[in-house]
């Protein structure tokens, strides 16, 4: 009895994978991933709204290629290791594009499976270098590059900070690292070396004995290449040991809860960005949008938002969501987009950053 | 000289954090033989409980930070201590005479049930808090370079010490303590002679519990960020630290736990900051291969 149930039962499934399959040849299947969870959760929220927006305006117009989308969300938790099972998930699940993912040690090793599996790769935050410069035909990106970051903000250390003692630190990641170095190496360029350069271990609380250290090297600009958690912990414990130095980060730090680990010892945080893309005339009915909802699109959301912008353009112009001919079509094209117009190099970068400087000032960061 | 003396305060307030830590694991171990895996959980969520009332009192208008600090420090520590009994009464107690290697899984089995419980319910991200007491002692200045000891850092050793006084006496003069002890050397021997077993067993965990709650409160107010997260590297540095000291040795477990801190403190202030962990457990190892039995610890003595 119980076995004819059984029976019955795996038959049942069996039927209803074939329902459930019939209706998914009009839908094309696409994802983003990030941090969802762990210390970077607050960007995973960012690129999940924004691209759950992109999708939801896109299927409102009817889709792509009168097809609706369908959005997947992997969380990588900003682990390696993870970021690859997730990208074997999309695999599985036919994907032919994903926006993601967020930290540079995760889209890296990511991009690995998405080239062997023929998927269309736009990551909408990850600055590493070495994510395009692999030259694969599927990785592409919205956002600057570490060494174009790294260039403006070692010109401005040698440049505001001249005869200053500056110290330069990172947590080792990809993305910290990398950033960290090519400060160090246009900072060196302008003739200028640091005092102290040195790397931290991640996902800890307790930094007052390198924060000791940079008391006792008498350092007054302390340069970090890392994530807002940890950077936050340096400053905050800075400022309890008496340091009166002025810090500065990078692109990671571009989110509220920056401030909230903070308080008020993050008052005059230097961090680079690119111009706010809130604030540009192409993305003022989006962030309309975010606003009617309550959540402000800081930091990445509109680079999320865009990346499946640019896709949908470039997929509709191709004819097609094959990720080898929409990737020919994207280094072939301009694109509008909430960033505005968006072209692509040969290896998958946008042609024009604009890394600027902002400044925490109350719990708020403005435009230098 | 200034600048010692600043990393021996960094190092001394970390490893009274992890002292505290400590003295559950060797607690426990001491008086059943285990490891409560779980442990480190119970800090973590001796802190997230920390925040909860820190939360609430602010909302209900308690402004006075000592009354708020005090009525925190009873919930989070009478709170985690139900945690602590329930632990035990759950997933330790009926596997108790049982093979070995039985609660050691399921007191990691109860470790990662608990942390994923407060993922879950409290959300993946960071929580911050503002400092409650802000503010620095300068202690001493030496070429411009200031020795600065924190409020917080001062509440950190005070607390810490008095628990232990407290403890030690509990241990050493109450008749609690004689029974805790009395199980300690032979169960079973205990039991027969009138001891509730049970029950001293249960209050062990329970006072341990309170002790990593303390541990964790102290944790949120020093550093004002925790995640569902901290209890695993706290857990696995105060679980070195109480084998460093010779585990089942109260004293050993914050002698292991100061070492740890100032090894970390020192190393990072002296060699590279990145390699800390390994110096931290290459004296592990070295203390261990000479003294087996840790610092203070003393020998099992195999009775025939």
């Amino acid at each position: 009895m119980f076995k004819r149930t059984l029976i019955a039962g795996v038959a049942a499934l069996a039927l209803a994978g074939v329902v459930a399959a019939a209706p998914a040849s009009a839908q094309i299947k696409i994802g983003t991933a990030g941090p969802m969870t762990g210390s970077n959760a607050s960007f995973g929220v960012q690129l999940k709204q924004g691209a759950e927006q992109a999708v939801a305006d896109i299927n409102a117009k009817g889709g792509v290629l009168g097809k609706q989308l369908v959005l997947s969300i992997g969380d990588d938790a900003c682990d390696p290791k993870q970021a690859v099972s997730v990208a074997n998930k999309f695999a599985a699940e036919k994907l032919v594009f994903v926006a993601g993912h967020f930290c540079s040690s995760s889209s890296i090793p990511a991009s690995k499976v998405y080239t062997e599996e023929g998927i269309l790769q736009m990551t909408p935050a990850s600055t590493n270098p070495k994510f395009t410069d692999e030259g694969s035909w599927n990785t592409f990106r919205d956002v600057g590059r570490d060494d174009q970051q790294g260039a403006v903000a070692g010109a401005y250390l040698a440049k505001e900070f001249k005869g200053r003692k500056i110290a330069i630190l990172h947590d080792n990641s990809a993305y910290g690292k990398g950033l960290a170095d090519e400060t160090k190496k246009n900072l060196n360029k302008a003739g200028v070396t640091e005092a102290l350069y040195s790397a931290y271990v991640p996902g800890e609380k307790d930094y007052s004995a390198i924060v000791s250290r940079l008391k006792q090297a008498g350092i007054d600009v302390i340069y970090i290449g890392g994530y807002h958690t940890e950077t936050a912990l340096i400053i905050k414990q800075a400022k309890e040991q008496g340091m009166n130095a002025t810090f500065m980060g990078g692109d990671a730090l571009v989110t509220t809860e920056f401030w909230q680990a903070t308080g008020p010892a993050g008052e005059g945080t230097i961090m680079t960005f690119p111009s706010d893309p809130r604030a540009r005339a192409t993305a003022k009915a989006v962030v309309a949008e975010f606003k009617a909802k309550n959540f402000d699109p800081e930091g990445y959301t509109l680079y999320a938002y865009a990346a499946i912008q640019i896709w949908a353009e470039a997929a509709t112009k191709a004819g097609t969501t094959d990720p080898h001919k929409v990737a020919d079509a994207l280094k072939a094209g301009t694109w509008d987009s909430v960033l505005g117009k968006i072209s692509y190099d040969k290896k998958g970068d946008v042609t024009v950053s604009d890394y600027v400087f902002y400044i925490w000032h109350n719990g708020n960061y403005a435009q230098m | 000289m200034a600048y010692a003396l600043q990393q021996l305060i960094n190092g001394i307030t970390l490893g009274m954090i992890y002292g505290l830590i400590a003295v559950g694991y060797t607690m426990v171990y001491g008086i059943i033989g285990m490891i409560n895996f779980a442990h480190g959980d119970v800090f973590m969520i001796g802190s997230f409980l920390s925040l909860i009332a820190i939360t609430a009192l602010t909302a209900m208008g308690i402004s006075s930070v000592p009354l708020m600090l005090a009525l925190t420090l009873v919930f989070a520590a009478v709170v985690a201590g139900i945690y602590g009994w329930s632990i035990e009464r759950i997933a330790y107690r009926p596997l108790r005479g049982s093979f070995r290697l039985a609660p050691l899984i399921s007191a990691i089995g109860m470790s990662i049930a608990l942390q994923n419980f407060v993922q879950v319910s409290q959300g993946a991200r960071n929580k911050s808090m503002p400092s409650l007491i802000p503010g620095a002692l300068k202690i001493f200045e030496q070429d411009g370079f200031v020795v600065q000891l924190t409020w917080m850092q001062i509440v950190i050793f005070v607390v810490t010490l008095t628990l232990l006084v407290i403890f030690t006496w509990l241990v050493t003069k109450t008749s609690l303590g004689r029974a805790m002890r009395a199980c300690e050397q032979d169960m079973k021997m205990a039991s027969l002679l009138g001891i509730d077993t049970n029950f001293t067993i249960s209050v062990t965990f329970v006072i341990g519990a309170a002790l990593a709650a303390v541990a964790g409160m102290m944790f949120l107010l020093y550093y004002g960020s925790i995640d569902f997260y901290i209890g695993f590297v706290a857990g696995v540095k105060a679980f070195t630290a109480a084998v460093l000291g010779g585990v089942g040795s109260l004293p050993g477990a914050v002698i292991g736990g100061l070492l740890i801190g100032l090894i970390e403190a020192f190393w990072s202030g002296y060699a590279s900051a990145q390699y800390k962990d390994v110096a931290a457990f290459s004296v592990l190892i070295i203390v261990l291969i000479v003294m087996p039995t840790g610092l203070l610890g003393r020998a099992d003595v195999e009775k025939v």
